[in-house]
């Protein structure tokens, strides 16, 4: 009996969904358009970098270190001015992004094992272009390094930088796990807190809770029609990822699934707990945008790294389930692990799960009031 | 005949405030009782605790042989309600709330489907079996969700305000099914603001501040007070309150 009041529920929900087609088809290609706009759009990735280098005295090495810059489709070299002094104009004038001043005798000093020095100069007048930049000029120096190296010439490292799991440093392999992240959040979240408000706004929920469908039956139907939705979009980004960006997948494809998944019911459960607290609508959707969407977005490392943030602000970041997510997907994607470094980052997400849902179903205990 | 809902000494407080003061009352198997009380004398508060949707702060009432509090699954199964607020979903089609409604309530796909023809029949909604409630005039759409409030054969039914809104004529077909349910032996439980309506109840109460302020049939309260009609009757006993 119990089964077949909750199929009947489920049911209703599904055509909810279905009959809202304008809502159901932004669903559905959200993930291929946040992913294709991230990915072309909103990357960091700096494409032309406008390059300057000051080489008093040329030799071999400066010249191969030159024919990797002019052969890098990402920098161009733009001047090559004689001295230091000749370099502040340019940048004054932005014509220059950064610039490799070589000392005297570089060849001479890496072929005797002293370190030999560069200075690498950025326009960091936006402050994170101007890293990104740097970044790219070190791995491009590391590269040249990494090549004297195996040729088994005993060369002094001179910058400590490596990029690994990313080494072309490419921003959209970094998005990619945060977008899912935050589709995931969207879809479940937003819409169940919107679905089940407006039952509470329209007296439609009054009349489930007197009725012998029990709370947790009304929010299981809630959510299950949408988890289905969350995992058609996961399988979007991922497809679209890979399609348009090549972005690499080295781990479990199934994990990851399954860490959508209970990522995913936290944020359901988070959904029906906004619901429970607002009165409309338009409270329980602006609740879920600055209740989720917001710190899941900016907290959890998906956009600034969570290194970055003051002292005081990264404890804080711990509560943010995205964080968590990302930590895995990243990990999955990206790196290639397993549950054996990732179980951490799951467990948090079952407590969260845990903590959210018994909230959640208490919230709706019909005699609250 | 017994009581279908026995309500004795139940009071509700919300901080100081008493909304609900120790009212006592019973309510016979196949009566239609209007339950009437000016806005805030604590009638939704009342039926919110009969319902189940409310905990009753002191004393006690059953429904349906059950006790609301420590039986409350028993009473909602047997129980049907269809609120001041509009309760189907417009989205979904005259039948697609039927078949929820009747699956809701655990009824059976050949019930669901008898029932559910049968009373499309009655209400006439043949011709608009498919389509969307919204489409539906708001009349029909009420006498649709008195009809599925009824589909699972409850044996009270509680109404709240079931007419606000509506034509006359809708009002007078909509008590006209009021009446056939009662003669099919459901208890109706119903509010109104129409007091020309509370004068086809059985027997009404009215509720002044938390407490009932009279019970009995419209013609023994009539009598009582030397009004000529109910909405007299009313006004006399509800002015103190406002």
């Amino acid at each position: 009996m119990n089964t077949t009041a909750l199929a009947a529920f489920m049911t209703k929900e599904v055509r909810h969904i279905l009959r809202d087609r304008q809502t159901l088809t932004i669903l559905l290609l959200l993930p291929l358009a946040m992913v294709v706009l991230f990915g072309y759009a909103l990357r960091s990735d700096v494409n032309e970098v406008r390059l300057a280098l000051v080489d008093p005295a040329p030799d071999y090495a400066t010249a191969a270190l030159r024919g990797r810059f002019a052969g890098n489709a990402r920098f161009r070299i733009v001047a090559t001015p004689e001295t230091m002094a000749k370099l502040e104009p340019l940048f004054r004038r932005g014509d220059v992004d950064v610039a490799i001043v070589f000392e005297p005798g570089f060849a001479a000093r890496l072929a005797e094992g002293t370190p030999a020095r560069l200075l690498l100069v950025g326009d960091a007048s936006d402050p994170n272009t101007g890293s990104t930049m740097q970044a790219y000029a070190t791995a491009v120096i590391a590269g040249y390094q990494a090549e004297l190296g195996s040729a088994g010439a005993g060369v002094q490292i001179v910058s400590r930088t490596r990029m690994r799991y990313n080494p072309t440093l490419e921003s959209v392999n970094l998005f990619v796990p945060g977008l899912i992240a935050l589709v995931l959040t969207l879809v479940s979240a937003l819409m169940t807190a919107i679905s089940l408000s407006r039952e509470k706004e329209r007296g439609t929920l009054e009349v489930l809770l007197v009725s012998p469908l029990r709370p947790w039956q009304i929010i299981l139907g809630k959510v299950l029609p949408y988890l289905l939705l969350a995992f058609a979009n996961v399988v979007t980004a991922l497809l679209a990822a890979w399609v348009v960006f090549r972005v690499p997948f080295r781990g479990s494809l199934a994990l990851l699934l399954v860490a959508s998944m209970l990522y995913s019911m936290v944020s359901l459960a988070l959904g029906v707990l906004v619901a429970a607290v607002t009165t409309s609508q338009r409270a329980a959707m602006i609740g879920a945008l600055v209740g989720t969407m917001l710190p899941n977005e900016l907290l959890s490392g998906m956009i600034f790294p969570i290194s970055s943030m003051p002292d005081w602000l990264r404890p804080v970041t711990a509560v943010i389930p995205a964080r968590w997510f990302i930590v895995i997907a990243r990990g999955i994607m990206l790196k290639g692990v397993g549950l054996e470094y990732l179980w951490q980052a799951h467990l948090v997400l079952v407590l969260m799960l845990a903590v959210f849902l018994a909230l959640a179903i208490r919230s709706f205990k019909p005699r609250l009031a | 005949m017994t009581a279908v809902i026995d309500v004795h000494e139940l009071t509700r407080r919300f901080g100081r405030f008493t909304a609900v003061d120790a009212i006592s009352f019973d309510v016979k198997a196949g009566e239609v009782f209007g339950f009437l009380g000016a806005n805030g004398a604590g009638k939704t508060t009342a039926i919110r605790m009969l319902i189940g949707l409310l905990t009753p702060t002191s004393g006690r009432a059953s429904v349906a042989g059950f006790d609301v509090l420590t039986r409350a699954e028993d009473v909602r199964r047997r129980i049907g309600y269809m609120s001041q607020r509009f309760s189907l979903y417009q989205d979904l089609t005259v039948r697609e709330n039927i078949t929820l409604y009747g699956g809701i309530y655990g009824l059976s796909d050949a019930e669901i489907r008898g029932r559910g023809e049968a009373l499309i029949e009655e209400l006439e909604l043949g011709h608009a079996s498919l389509e969307r409630v919204a489409a539906l005039p708001l009349g029909w759409k009420q006498k649709l969700a008195f009809a599925v409030a009824l589909l699972h054969r409850p044996a009270v039914v509680f109404l709240d305000e079931p007419t606000s809104g509506v034509d006359p004529i809708t009002r007078r077909q909509f008590w006209e099914m009021i009446y056939a349910a009662a003669a099919r032996g459901t208890t109706v439980f119903v509010t109104t603001h129409y007091l020309d309506e509370a004068e086809y109840c059985d027997r009404v109460s009215i509720m002044v501040d938390g407490r009932i302020g009279a019970l009995g049939t419209p013609d023994e309260l009539k009598r009582k007070y030397g009004d000529a009609t109910l909405e007299e009757v009313f006004v006399r006993l509800a002015r103190p309150a406002a």
